[in-house]
């Protein structure tokens, strides 16, 4: 079995501990998403604004849950504020492939994934993979509502 | 059978009994405490199925020949002590389902869907779960009868002060016999028994309680009784719904197929005597076989043993535990041990359960986390997840204290 220590890396705490982008949006402008991991009982909510230029302008995250869902959701938050819409496709992808999830192996360039790959050490524990995973589910429903 | 009145068990003995628990996890010996999610099995039970499928493998009910008739007489054979294990009135009263799941849901399609109407009261309890809510909701939205609370008390049991305003009216009353969450037992017969003077059936889902307690059903006073085997060292994929003679008779059929009929035309079919009528297409025989080994196992040992053990072992981690994390551990349920059974759900600081598991799992001790599949009472407790840790003849006072040690554990990432 692999070390906790794997699991439960310090930045990953940090970000339970301390999450970033807390709270919520008025909708409209923002979309709201929620979504849910019977396993944990966990529940994610993202609010994600998109301005004209196609950029992710603000983000928010509610919800509660498990350590690697909530951190995952506040990094994640970070991670895509900013981004072009795109960018933030690409970095769901690349996240999902870290995971092992989405294509074969390890991502192109971890680097780009930032303090994300901190959270690679969840695959060795398949049974959370989807607490990591569920916040950028919800993030491309919401992406995607009308 | 003989009657068993031994009050002592000897849990480490026991443990030899269980293949699994030789096991390691992790290089640890495992600590398992989940007996309320699944048992472990006995060699016996491994052994009578084993025996089946290498011996007498045959369908039952059909083969005129030798080895069909074996396997019909093993299968049989489990109706029979399952019914004394019980106390039943009779071999026909004895369904085998699937597991209790299966068991609630005949009830609610089969006697629910015959006799209930728009409007009509079923009352239930909020620490129900879910396999004896949704099979209740489904019927509502089907037929347009109403649902009615029991709540909790301060204690962790259920609130009977109102019991028969909410009775009112009722005309099915489902409850858990003991909860698989806060380990509460109610008190059945007064709640049978008022439910009776209002003209209503009652229903127990008796999942945790069967397993763990000496069951009686003419004691219990319900009208039905829904259990599963794997619960009770048993396989999974068995189950069981006792009920009175005389409601099974009149009821319709459940699940339609081969073994449930007498006679079928291009017109129509007539339904099988009991306990047939309910028992459609080829049964779990080899679970039904590896049930009838776990019930022998478990009389041989004496429920009333192994209530005893329960007890005294849920009195050691209700005392022990707190002793060492004081308010930083909350168990839910009723504190006095003659009124609830060995499930102990918790909450650990404010560290989620998945986390709590996380790390037990790494010390190899073996709990769950979640909502239990009861979520109306993990509302009403004000939790979104618990960690339980539940107990059975195997467990001594060393798994507790390993429980202990591994908390400490959980301290050290999330302290």
């Amino acid at each position: 079995m692999p070390a906790l220590e794997d699991l439960y890396r310090e930045i990953v705490l940090d970000h339970y501990r301390n999450p970033r982008n807390r709270g919520e949006l008025p909708c409209p402008p923002a979309k709201r998403a929620k979504g849910f991991n019977p396993l944990c009982g966990d529940e994610v909510i993202v609010f994600v604004e998109v301005d004209e230029g196609g950029r992710i302008s603000d983000v928010r995250i509610d919800g509660q849950g498990c350590s690697i869902s909530q951190a995952a959701a506040s990094m994640m938050s970070v991670s895509v504020k900013g981004k072009t819409l795109s960018e933030a496709r690409e970095l769901e992808r690349a996240f999902k492939t870290m995971m092992v999830i989405e294509g074969g192996g390890s991502p192109s360039s971890p680097a780009d994934l930032g303090d994300l790959a901190a959270l690679q050490g969840v695959k060795k524990f398949p049974v959370r993979i989807k607490c990591a995973t569920l916040c950028w589910n919800t993030l491309s429903e919401g992406l995607t509502t009308e | 059978m003989e009657l068993n009145l031994k009050l002592n068990l000897d849990a480490s003995t026991l443990k030899a009994d269980f293949p699994l628990l030789g096991r390691e996890v992790n290089g640890k010996p495992i600590v398992y405490l989940d007996s309320a999610a699944t048992s472990q099995k006995p060699q016996s039970v491994l052994d009578a199925m084993d025996d089946y499928y290498r011996s007498i493998n045959a369908n039952v009910h059909r083969g005129a020949y030798y080895i069909a008739d074996l396997a019909t007489t093993a299968m049989e054979e489990t109706r029979s002590k399952v019914q004394r294990f019980i106390g039943a009135a009779s071999p026909r009263e004895i369904i085998l389902t699937k597991n209790a799941t299966e068991a609630i849901n005949l009830v609610a399609h089969s006697w629910g869907r015959e006799y209930l109407s728009e409007g009509d009261v079923i009352v239930t309890t909020i620490m129900e779960h879910h396999a004896n809510i949704v099979p209740w909701h489904i019927l509502c939205a089907d037929r347009g009868t109403r649902l009615r609370w029991l709540n909790l008390n301060v204690n962790g049991n259920l609130k009977l002060d109102d019991l028969d305003e909410t009775l009112d009216g009722a005309r099915l009353v489902v409850l858990s016999a003991m909860s698989n969450v806060l380990g509460a037992i109610p008190p059945i017969r007064q709640i049978a028994d008022a439910a009776h003077e209002k003209g209503a059936v009652v229903v127990l889902d008796g999942a945790q309680f069967v397993p763990h307690l000496p069951t009686d059903v003419a004691e219990l006073g319900a009208d039905f009784l829904a259990f599963s085997g794997h619960k009770m060292c048993g396989p999974t994929g068995i189950g069981v719904l006792w009920g009175r003679e005389d409601l099974l008779e009149a009821m319709p059929p459940f699940l339609g197929g081969g073994e449930m009929i007498l006679d079928v035309t291009t017109e129509g079919f007539l339904p099988n005597d009991l306990p047939w009528k309910f028992e459609a297409g080829t049964p779990p025989i080899a679970e039904a076989i590896g049930l009838g080994a776990a019930v022998d196992y478990l009389a041989d040992i004496g429920m009333p043993a192994i209530r005893e053990h329960d007890r005294k072992l849920t009195a050691y981690a209700l005392r022990t535990l707190p002793g060492r994390f004081g308010d930083k551990l909350n168990i839910h349920g009723p504190a006095d041990t003659s009124e609830r059974g060995g499930v102990l759900s918790f909450t650990f600081g404010d560290i989620h359960a998945h986390d709590i598991s996380q790390v037990l799992d790494g010390e190899a001790v073996c709990v769950r986390a979640g909502h239990h599949c009861a979520k109306p009472l993990m509302d009403t407790l004000g939790v979104t997840a618990t960690a339980r840790a539940s107990v059975y003849l195997y467990n001594d006072e060393s798994d507790i204290d390993a429980l202990a040690d591994a908390l400490e554990r959980v301290g050290d990432f999330f302290g």
